[in-house]
């Protein structure tokens, strides 16, 4: 079974059905980018951070960002969510075009974006179950739904047990869970990382991709994923999440039978776009910057 | 080129990632700031305007700010109005007006130290501990995450600490003119034995309505100081944790000469307004 609204993948062999994915995969409201920049460009002083940058990003689609540090991927995030202003271009977030939104207004934007930032940014003065709560309780929601939201959060990102614990108690993979699960509270339509699994262990590492590939095919949720570790686009780019018979999430690698349509590459170079594509277009790439980043040679 | 666009060095409005275009040169540097910290003001005063409203922050400033503050605001207070006896009364007693040394003291310590000194107390211990806390969660991006969360960082961290220390520091400046009169009172009796009765009927011809009114005034605008230049230090805090030392540093003193500055144009002001200090 595939327990996908976000149908991430499409059916290769002629066995499996696909005409009713198909359909679903043309209706327009996920054709209708939800992040679309258009020609941003941005430099700090002297130096060109993004030089004419255009992109878009589908209901239900990963786009991973993949570049050197330094080169402006984080940088894209913080446009999205109106944290700088670009310097020319625009940029619409579901149709709705927000450069030149003031901060209250940008603020309503926030709502609908959950943001996982690199080391968590967890507020250190609360604990974990109020660093997950702080969005609802910033909207005044009641203490139950609050209650039930937060456990729901910590039980997705298996972290039920640290609900009393301090973020200074936390390891460093807890940490960056903690921060999946408060920017997922709200159940926000878009979902930002930025580079979550810097410095973590493989398995950690592997449990943050997989949080995000849940998110993205069992969820339909919209989001750019910033790494630059080659591990990461792999498990996004070749692996999905079905539910299986009993209920439990499985992740399967695409093979022959499917071919996975709802990730895709983006490599910026000097503050453009070097490639983007899949992930099968990237690894066969001539170019030897490109060739560089992949293989490291 | 226009001071308005010279970029803003503020993380909560974060335009610019860099330091602003004229790092070098004081003159332009003064300005950015001075732009900042007026931005950052006139944001604080606008979102007055609209919830949510951070009462419960508020109320936890106000604690952490008046009753934290109370015991050193108190010492000093104490200590101040001693030492001020112990240095003029021999003056006085040259000139025979020895027993017009409790409006000597009551005259400097509601007027001028009073508020002064506990500006500069609380600037000490409350605006290092505003930007220590503010720097800190810039460079560890929760100022970011807060924003990214949706709440406005102005109303949830600045507005609750200008307004706990508008509120609170009028209140302990009274509490230092109270225990400098006391501390000076106790030195006047114990050092000089004078007559208590003496001293305290030189204090309550010392002083008038005027005195006390003006002597609250300052600390408001003392208050505002000190918030401003603590939160506007905090959130313009770069380069990781020596950056935050550097924004403590700079909080203190910025704010404490800036205290001091404003001191003496608000004596002139009350001067002229409500004709303090005349004979």
């Amino acid at each position: 079974m595939l327990a996908d609204e976000g149908n991430s993948v499409l059916p290769l062999s002629d066995d499996v059905e696909f005409s009713d994915m198909e359909e679903a995969v043309d209706a327009p409201e996920r054709i209708a980018p939800v992040i679309e920049f258009r020609d941003i460009c941005l430099a700090f002083d002297e130096k060109v951070i993004l030089d004419g940058i255009s992109f878009s990003v589908r209901r239900g689609e990963t786009k991973i960002i993949l570049g050197r540090s330094g080169g402006g991927k984080s940088t894209i995030i913080r446009l999205i969510l109106g944290l700088i202003k670009p310097d020319a271009g625009r940029i619409l977030i579901d149709g709705e075009d927000i450069t030149d939104y003031d901060e209250p207004e940008l603020m309503q934007v926030r709502q609908k974006i959950g943001m996982v930032f690199q080391e968590g940014a967890l507020f250190d003065s609360l604990p974990v179950y109020e660093n997950v709560a702080y969005r609802l309780r910033e909207q005044g929601t009641e203490e139950e739904e609050v209650d039930a939201e937060v456990r729901r959060m910590l039980r997705f990102v298996a972290l039920e047990d640290a609900i009393d614990k301090m973020p200074n108690e936390l390891s460093g993979g807890m940490r960056r869970r903690v921060g999946i699960a408060r920017a997922l509270v709200g159940d926000p339509e878009i979902v930002l990382f930025d580079e979550p699994t810097a410095g973590l262990d493989p398995p950690t590492a592997r449990t943050i991709c997989e949080l995000a590939i849940k998110l993205r095919d069992l969820h339909d949720v919209s989001s750019i994923f910033v790494t630059h570790e080659m591990n990461n686009l792999r498990y996004l780019s070749s692996e999905y999440a079905v539910i299986d018979e009993n209920g439990e999430v499985r992740f399967e690698k695409e093979g022959e039978r499917l071919c996975m349509i709802n990730t895709e590459i983006m490599m910026l170079r000097d503050g453009k776009i070097g490639f983007q594509g899949k992930d099968e277009e990237l690894m066969r790439s001539d170019d030897p910057y490109i060739r560089t980043f992949v293989h490291g040679k | 080129m226009p001071f308005s666009r010279l970029r803003c060095n503020l993380t909560v409005f974060f335009f610019d990632e860099l330091p602003t275009r004229f790092p070098m040169n004081p003159l332009f540097r003064f300005i950015a700031e001075l732009q900042d910290v007026s931005l950052l003001l006139w944001r604080s005063i606008i979102s007055l305007r609209h919830g949510p409203r951070y009462f419960a922050e508020t109320l936890r400033q106000m604690d952490m700010i008046g009753v934290g503050s109370l015991p050193i605001v108190l010492l000093t207070g104490f200590f101040t109005g001693g030492v001020l006896v112990l240095q003029t009364y021999p003056t006085l007693e040259y000139y025979s007006i020895q027993n017009e040394s409790g409006r000597s003291v009551a005259t400097s310590l509601i007027r001028e130290l009073g508020p002064v000194l506990s500006a500069l107390m609380v600037s000490g211990r409350i605006g290092s501990a505003i930007s220590a806390e503010l720097g800190s969660m810039v460079v560890s991006q929760q100022i970011e995450a807060m924003r990214a969360l949706g709440t406005d960082p102005i109303r949830k961290l600045v507005v609750p600490r200008i307004a706990a220390l508008i509120l609170m520091l009028p209140l302990l400046t009274v509490a230092a003119d109270i225990f400098g009169l006391i501390g000076g009172g106790i030195v006047a009796n114990y050092i000089y034995s004078q007559d208590v009765q003496v001293f305290v009927e030189s204090v309550r011809n010392g002083i008038s309505t005027k005195d006390i009114v003006g002597g609250m005034i300052k600390p408001l605008f003392f208050g505002l100081i000190i918030g401003v230049v603590a939160c506007h230090k905090g959130l313009s805090t770069r380069g990781g944790t020596v950056g935050v030392g550097r924004s403590v540093t700079n909080s203190v003193v910025t704010a404490s000469i800036w205290v001091i500055i404003f001191d003496f144009f608000l004596a002139k002001a009350l001067q002229y307004l409500l004709d303090i200090g005349r004979l």
